[in-house]
């Protein structure tokens, strides 16, 4: 009997893995461009998409009801579900710490981003550092343990920072007890990674002799293992992506001429407010950029700093992305309307725009096979909007990762209540257990 | 004395006849007042920089100047009730700073008069068809000291001014020079993220006990107190020309707060200090606007009985307690509409000033009337700083501060065609449109 029941369990299971959303406006980013339908999904992934779509028997069918779907949001650059600071700020290179070892899978800030659309973000060290940490992509699953929320396949990155930050611990604020540490100018963030890579070129070839010697049947004594230099070989093998934090355009210029010089190659530079200015040579470096909407002013570096950064650099052949650099989430979770100020500061079409938040970030983390656009065999990473996404007026209904629900406004909503009553009734308990600990034992 | 008021009338009628050249009108337009209903196809005269006529049927007289509008619609220019604009460059270089001057009680401080009117942020923002802001002298979050942080408390930082975002001078931008008394309320430090403290953490170390802290927190009520009763005072003295009473510019800037002809804007964010504020505001008998109440729904019902309205930060944030619904701060305008308690919005950042109507549409999307929203970009505002007579509306005898646009002026895709301020039509470009000009054509 319980074996009969389990079975039943699993058959259920099975085919609870197939759903179906009908009747919605579909900007699927891919091929298809923007269809009124239904998208089948099969076992997590996108099996289906088009005006008419089989509904499978048993399928879970969500009606759209005339509303929006777009595909997960993807932020190339935030800084959630990271457990403490976020700057190993003792060296100027500290390629050797790693984000994915300090996940905190409880940040609130992963729900409110959830609730606002995002399913993928590139989590990212500070920018104190010329060569900051290790990074890693997770998707939204909240309520999975931090493993649970890792990428699986997506390449890792390694943070780098240029300008204004990795420069300020080498100046200080007057009146600062902090220790001088180099560099101090932008010219000292040059030689801080032209150093770094030297080293890294030198550590490299050793490993390669060393490789080469056991293929030839030797029994060479290994060189010793450097974390620091392993993440940057990496960088140099192609194993591991640059993420690169700058600000003005002579920086960006002069990474792209070190990344020449060395042979590896800048996947994305980060903020990149003077990106406008290079961006023939961005294109030329194959980089792409990960901008903010209309952020200026904030600091020097910035000053020029356009709301038009976007615009021009699409129109210049840059693969563009808009990303939040979010450590609560909150520009995280209405990173549509980011992407649709494109619309208004430069004249960007509807679909280019959209791209800004899901394919082209998913080109930039390499991970345009599995996510970024609604496609048959992509992940099912999908969002309901109740009205045109690129509208200041739409909000995410439901999200979607790997065709599970993660979010769904209404069960939001009416959970408020409950959760309240659970909060109050554990600071009441609290409330007791400190009042008897106070009377002492009994 | 006669004669010489009349000859001055005289005068000012022969300017206006001068003047006269100037009129422009703007036809066909679809037109929103926002204080009575839409008008379609309809035109508005502007001379002297002010609404001379809206109307349907407006002669056009012989040499003056028209705008067909057909097809897009006008608005009136847009309030931001929180800023830092003319005052601020870069908010983290401090040579570019001037708000938060040392000192306690700065009530004599004008934040007008150091008002940049060649700042960067002001083409940015207005292009955007925001045509008025209150500028503060003071960051807001207490903490006096140009900037330099790590000073004392700071209590009265001065007066935040009205102004326009356009003008040759800090003068010409002028609208109400003491628009409010900028007052950072006290609050307790330390309410954690989780639940909200108010317990005596053990083994003595984190924040200070909530008991230190409340005391703390006291006295520095009993201060602003004082300086009020001080002020007080001095009113009496003044009036009375009491023996031995000598000018004092601290206090001479308190009259006009004294006598309600000037707003206290407090700054207060949490119950207790929203709360005390109140009692405050009853005690003092001052009028008062509070600014930035995050939290407004727990105090409402109070707000609302004593007619204190408020001026709402950003729906573009997040709530610090995580137990908080992710959409709390987006329903708080909401909230203060169902509770009838009016209110404007004001972004409270230089840099977001130009996303004053983004944050207004967010607030519609939770919850709020669209009417209420624009109302709270315009109207309101101009009601709550005491500049209904000169702005927040499209209507007759009012500066001519409109907007032209393709579409709701709140969406974030549409489109400014084009911002008049006092009438004069201001160029839409800025440093970062001319950027973009200037590297569009980078070969």
């Amino acid at each position: 009997m319980k074996k009969i029941l389990l079975l039943a369990f699993v058959a259920l299971a099975v085919r609870a893995e197939v759903t179906v959303i009908r009747n919605a406006t579909i900007m699927t980013e891919g091929a298809k461009g923007t269809v009124k339908g239904s998208i089948l999904v099969r076992d997590g992934k996108i099996a289906e998409v088009g005006e008419n779509v089989l509904v499978p028997e048993g399928a879970t069918v969500i009606d759209a009801n005339g509303q929006w779907v777009i595909p997960g949001i993807i932020d190339c650059h935030t800084h959630i579900a990271v457990d403490g600071n976020v700057n190993e700020g003792s060296v100027s290179v500290s390629s050797m710490v790693n984000i994915k070892d300090v996940i905190n899978p409880e940040d609130i800030a992963i729900y409110r981003a959830l609730a606002g659309g995002v399913t993928v973000g590139n989590v990212l060290h500070g920018s104190a550092n010329a060569i900051g940490g290790q990074t890693i992509v997770i998707k939204m699953r909240w309520g999975k343990d931090a493993d649970g929320l890792i990428f699986e396949g997506a390449k890792p990155g390694l943070k780098f920072a240029l300008g204004e930050n990795p420069k300020r611990s080498g100046s200080p604020q007057p009146g600062s007890n902090a220790p001088l540490r180099y560099p101090a100018t932008r010219m000292g963030v040059e030689d801080t990674i032209r150093e770094a890579f030297n080293e890294a070129v030198a550590y490299k070839a050793e490993w390669d002799k060393y490789a080469a010697a056991v293929s030839a049947g030797q029994h060479p004594v290994p060189p010793r293992k450097d974390l620091k230099l392993e993440a940057l070989k990496e960088v140099l093998e192609g194993k591991r992506y640059v993420h690169a934090h700058c600000y003005r355009a002579d920086e960006i210029l002069m990474l792209i001429r070190i990344a020449d010089d060395y042979g590896f190659k800048i996947r994305t530079f980060q903020h990149v407010m003077e990106g406008y200015k290079v961006a023939k040579e961005i294109a030329a470096h194959g980089a792409g950029a990960s901008t903010f909407s209309d952020w200026f002013g904030f600091k020097m570096e910035v000053f020029d700093a356009t709301a038009y950064n976007a615009a021009i650099m699409a129109s210049k052949g840059v693969l563009v992305s808009v990303n939040s650099d979010s450590e609560n989430g909150e520009l995280m979770g209405r990173l549509n309307t980011e992407a649709a100020k494109a619309i208004k500061y430069g004249g960007m079409s509807r679909e280019n725009a959209l791209a800004l938040v899901t394919l082209n970030p998913a080109k930039q983390l390499g991970v345009d096979d599995r996510v970024g656009s609604i496609e048959v065999g992509k992940d099912a990473d999908l969002v309901i909007y109740d009205k045109d996404p690129l509208s200041e007026y739409a909000k995410a209904q439901k999200v979607l990762i790997d065709g599970h629900k993660y979010f769904d406004r209404d069960e939001d909503i009416s959970g408020r209540a409950g959760r309240e009553a659970e909060k109050q009734k554990l600071l009441e308990m609290e409330k007791q257990d400190q009042a008897q600990r106070r009377r002492g034992p009994q | 004395m006669k004669p010489f008021s009349v000859c001055l009338a005289a005068l000012a009628l022969s300017a206006s006849a001068i003047a006269a050249d100037d009129a422009v009108l703007l036809r066909n337009a679809d037109v929103y007042p926002v204080t009575a209903a839409e008008m379609k196809n309809a035109s508005i005269l502007i001379r002297d920089g002010k609404i001379a006529e809206i109307g349907e049927k407006i002669v056009v007289s012989k040499g003056m100047k028209t705008v067909d509008l057909k097809g897009v619609r006008v608005y009136p220019g847009m309030i931001d009730s929180g800023t830092n604009l003319g005052l601020t460059e870069i908010g983290s270089e401090r040579v570019t700073n001037d708000t938060g001057e040392i000192g306690e009680f700065m009530p004599q401080l004008k934040a007008l008069i150091a008002v940049n009117p060649d700042s960067a942020t002001f083409g940015v923002t207005r292009v955007n068809g925001i045509t008025s802001a209150m500028t503060y002298p003071g960051g807001g979050r207490g903490g006096g000291g140009g900037g330099r942080g790590g000073a004392a408390p700071q209590f009265i930082a001065g007066q935040a001014a009205m102004i326009h975002l356009s003008g040759w001078t800090w003068e010409e931008m002028e609208m109400v020079r003491g628009a409010a008394m900028q007052l950072s309320f006290p609050a307790i430090a330390g309410r954690g993220g989780r639940g909200g403290g108010g317990e005596e953490p053990e083994g003595g170390r984190g924040p200070a006990p909530f008991t230190e802290a409340k005391r703390n927190y006291d006295q520095q009520i009993q201060k602003i107190n004082d300086f009020f009763d001080a002020a007080r005072q001095y009113q009496k003295e003044r009036t009375s020309n009491a023996p031995g009473f000598t000018k004092d510019l601290k206090m001479e800037a308190m009259i006009p707060v004294l006598e309600q002809k000037e707003p206290v804007a407090i700054f207060a964010s949490q119950e207790r200090s929203i709360r005390d504020a109140i009692s405050f505001v009853d005690r003092q008998h001052v009028k008062a606007v509070i600014i930035e109440p995050r939290d407004l729904s727990k105090v409402a019902a109070e707000l609302k009985a004593h007619n204190i309205p408020v001026i709402l930060g950003r729906t573009e944030a997040l709530s610090q307690d995580e137990d908080d619904p992710y959409d709390k701060e987006m329903t708080l305008p909401a909230e203060a509409y169902k509770a009838g308690v009016k209110f404007a919005f004001g972004t409270f950042s230089n840099e977001w000033s130009r996303n004053l109507p983004f944050n207004a549409a967010r607030a519609v999307t939770f919850g709020l009337p669209y009417e209420e929203a624009l109302k709270a970009v315009t109207i309101n505002a101009a009601e709550i700083w005491g500049a209904a007579s000169m702005t927040g509306s499209i209507e007759k005898g009012k500066w001519a501060d409109l907007i032209v646009t393709d579409g709701d002026p709140l969406e974030v895709t549409t489109q400014i065609k084009a911002v008049y301020i006092k009438g004069k039509e201001v160029p839409l470009t800025n440093h970062q449109i001319d950027l973009y000009r200037r590297y569009m054509t980078r070969p």
